[in-house]
């Protein structure tokens, strides 16, 4: 690959996964928090209703791990097209 | 020991070692001024940002907010956490590898143009301000509460303390504070929570007591009781929304793009060596800030129990199940000369009928019983933290903890507002517009001025506050959602956005979002002159003024599209900016000009 070729091909290697990423980011907060909250509450998970969890809870654990996974992936795709740092 | 006495050794214990921190933390140059040297490790700079966010709103108000609105304050906690989702994945590593000082300097770089650069600088002011004045005002309260001085000795006391180690140290004295403060703050509030969720559940993770089963023999889940026990007050769901669905989701929104946006948390990851370790940076930081946030919930919940358990200690309508005002414990004493907790025995019978008045369903059954109104005529939402320990009945040195941990929050926080006050004034306004051949040390002395005026700037406003002080959720968050995110965001990721388009983007962002709020809230905040009444009634498809910066920044993007398409493209040096900064390799360190 060219230099301008590779640097197109990295980009696009985070912006696919930089989107999944932020798919999650939304089904978990805006999704099962405050869009279908009514329908998950009425499962509950030990005595809290699904929906209340994940707004006030779920999301935020969610979120923690998004950001390491994102952390983790991301090394990997700069080494993979040899841009990561020393 | 007495509690004043451990409030005495806690807070003076804590701020002596602030001090000791500004000592030795001094900075010797602009780069340590600005961005503490760039070599603060991933991991304590994301404590360093967990202290500088978590203001007094988050350690004092939210677990109170939740508490009363149960649900519906689910926007804040998603909101607060979620933007840093946006920040690690859309903004931190890039604007650490462009390897600037301040927020506006990209913008004015990227754009080229020293225009879009002075209206980023407004937008950070203003908003900063804003901000700032909150933290001014919780510390002169803590103070008043804890340390028995008046309001404003605190809020001077509180000033001193940040003029000593901001002046000195800059980023530097502050990153090293904000990792203290952190220590602090969230010993301070997890601590009770941990007692309270034992207490109430056997559980000693207070996340988990949320979802436990209370351990008084009644075999009911913690949510399940506090939802029977509020509603047969007349007292809305506790986990259900009451709220409309589109405006939870918008304020969800503006509160997650605003924090991304919001320059004083942006700067903090200018501070770490590497691109890689600004991605951990973030991951950290929310880790640190979810350890209160997780808790915060179960704060709530239990407290809002005790509370209502209190007062009502049997059968509703059971005239003896009232508590008898004479009886009351020590804390409602105790709040009650501070005015935020007050009684008036309507049907003078001398005991506490606390319910909602204002439930039309419920009213046959108050009057049944002989209630006239709602005795607790004021329960103001952030004594739930602050009382909690003295609730709980916990030890005095628990309590005393409390407040070095509100006043960690409070303090942190501000610093990390007032140098993002400052460094915009002595590296944008002055390096970059009015002065650009002001030397390096004459720089490093203009930021110290700067910072000292905005220590006194924010002392003044937090004892004086104007009118725009307490919309810190609309007007800071509204501004970094509508302006300053936007612009970041579509600096990085697209190549053909220019300076036309930015500029207008910005100030359409800007003018909508504002518009929107003087209309519901007054222009400028003025009392009276609001066009259109605050009510949900009237907001536009029920958008509260609170929730319009994401529309805002959907005005933002917009604009710029259709005004960058029109206009000529960026020049080639720009495109090639935007492709450097979108590669980790070759980041070094941050620099000037």
């Amino acid at each position: 690959m060219s230099l301008p070729e590779k640097a197109e091909a990295y980009w696009k290697a985070n912006i696919s996964l930089v989107i999944k990423l932020m798919v999650v980011w939304f089904v978990v907060s805006f999704g099962c928090g405050i869009l279908f909250v009514d329908a998950l509450n009425s499962i509950s998970i030990g005595g809290i209703k699904l929906g209340f969890f994940f707004a006030q809870q779920g999301s935020i654990y969610v979120f923690v791990g998004l950001i390491f996974y994102y952390v983790w992936k991301m090394g990997q795709i700069d080494r993979e097209f040899d841009v990561h740092e020393d | 020991m007495e509690l004043q006495t451990w409030i005495y050794l806690a807070v003076g214990g804590t701020f002596a070692l602030y001090m000791g921190i500004a000592v030795w933390a001094r900075a010797g140059s602009t780069k340590e001024f600005y961005v503490a040297g760039g070599g603060v490790n991933p991991v304590a700079n994301g404590m360093a940002t967990a202290a500088d966010w978590m203001s007094a709103a988050s350690f004092i108000s939210m677990a109170g907010l939740i508490a009363f609105k149960g649900y519906d304050a689910s926007a804040y906690l998603m909101g607060w956490t979620g933007g840093y989702v946006l920040l690690a994945l859309l903004l931190a590593p890039y604007l650490r590898k462009f390897g600037k000082f301040t927020v506006p300097e990209f913008i004015g770089d990227r754009y080229y143009s020293q225009t879009a650069r002075l209206v980023a600088v407004l937008c950070l002011i203003v908003a900063s301000i804003t901000y700032v004045i909150g933290q001014m005002k919780g510390v002169g309260v803590a103070f008043g509460r804890f340390l028995e001085v008046d309001f404003e000795t605190g809020v001077l006391i509180g000033m001193a303390i940040v003029f000593f180690y901001a002046v000195l140290g800059g980023m530097k004295g502050i990153t090293y504070t904000q990792i203290a403060q952190y220590c602090v703050l969230i010993f301070a509030y997890t601590v009770p929570a941990i007692f309270i969720s034992m207490q109430l559940t056997g559980n000693p993770l207070p996340q988990l007591g949320l979802g436990s089963t209370l351990s008084d023999g009644s075999g009911m889940a913690v949510l399940e009781k506090l939802d029977k026990i509020v509603m047969d007050l007349g007292f809305s769901q506790y986990t259900e929304a009451q709220g409309a669905m589109l405006n939870t989701f918008l304020l969800t929104a503006s509160l997650m793009i605003g924090t991304a946006g919001l320059p004083h948390v942006i700067i903090r990851f200018f501070t770490v060596p590497k691109v890689s370790d600004a991605r951990k940076s973030a991951g950290w930081a929310l880790v640190f800030i979810a350890i209160l946030y997780t808790t915060a919930p179960a704060v709530g919940a239990m407290a809002r129990m005790n509370l209502m358990d209190t007062i009502q200690t049997g059968p509703i309508g059971d005239p003896q199940a009232n508590l008898v005002y004479e009886e009351r414990p020590q804390w409602m004493r105790n709040w009650e000369t501070t005015g935020l907790l007050q009684y008036e025995d309507k049907n003078g019978d001398g005991r506490i009928q606390y319910y909602n008045d204002q439930n039309p369903e419920f009213a046959a059954k108050a009057a049944a019983f002989g209630w006239k109104g709602n005795e607790m005529v004021k329960v103001d939402r952030d004594i739930m933290v602050l009382a909690n320990p003295e609730i709980a009945k916990l030890p005095n040195w628990v309590i005393a903890l409390v407040a070095a941990g509100g006043l960690a929050a409070a303090l942190s926080t501000a610093a990390g507002l007032l140098l993002a006050i400052s460094s915009s004034i002595s590296h944008d306004l002055l390096k970059g517009t009015f002065m650009p051949n002001i030397s390096e040390k004459g720089e490093l002395m203009a930021g110290r001025i700067a910072m000292a005026g905005a220590i006194v700037v924010a002392g003044y406003l937090g004892m004086n506050p104007p009118g725009f002080a307490a919309q810190v959720v609309a007007l800071a968050f509204g501004l970094a959602a509508s302006s300053i995110f936007p612009a970041l965001m579509m600096g990085i990721f697209s190549k053909r956005i220019n300076k036309a388009g930015a500029i207008c983007g910005m100030l359409s962002g800007l003018l909508f979002t504002l518009i929107y709020i003087f209309v519901y809230k007054g222009w400028f905040f003025v009392v009276g002159t609001n066009m259109l009444p605050n009510t949900p009634e009237s907001w536009v498809l029920g958008i509260a003024p609170e929730s319009i910066g994401a529309v805002g920044a959907l005005v933002n993007f917009t604009v710029a599209f259709l005004v960058s398409r029109v206009t000529a493209a960026p020049p080639v040096h720009i495109q090639e900016l935007v492709e450097s900064i979108r590669v980790p390799r070759g980041a070094g360190t941050a620099h000037a000009h």
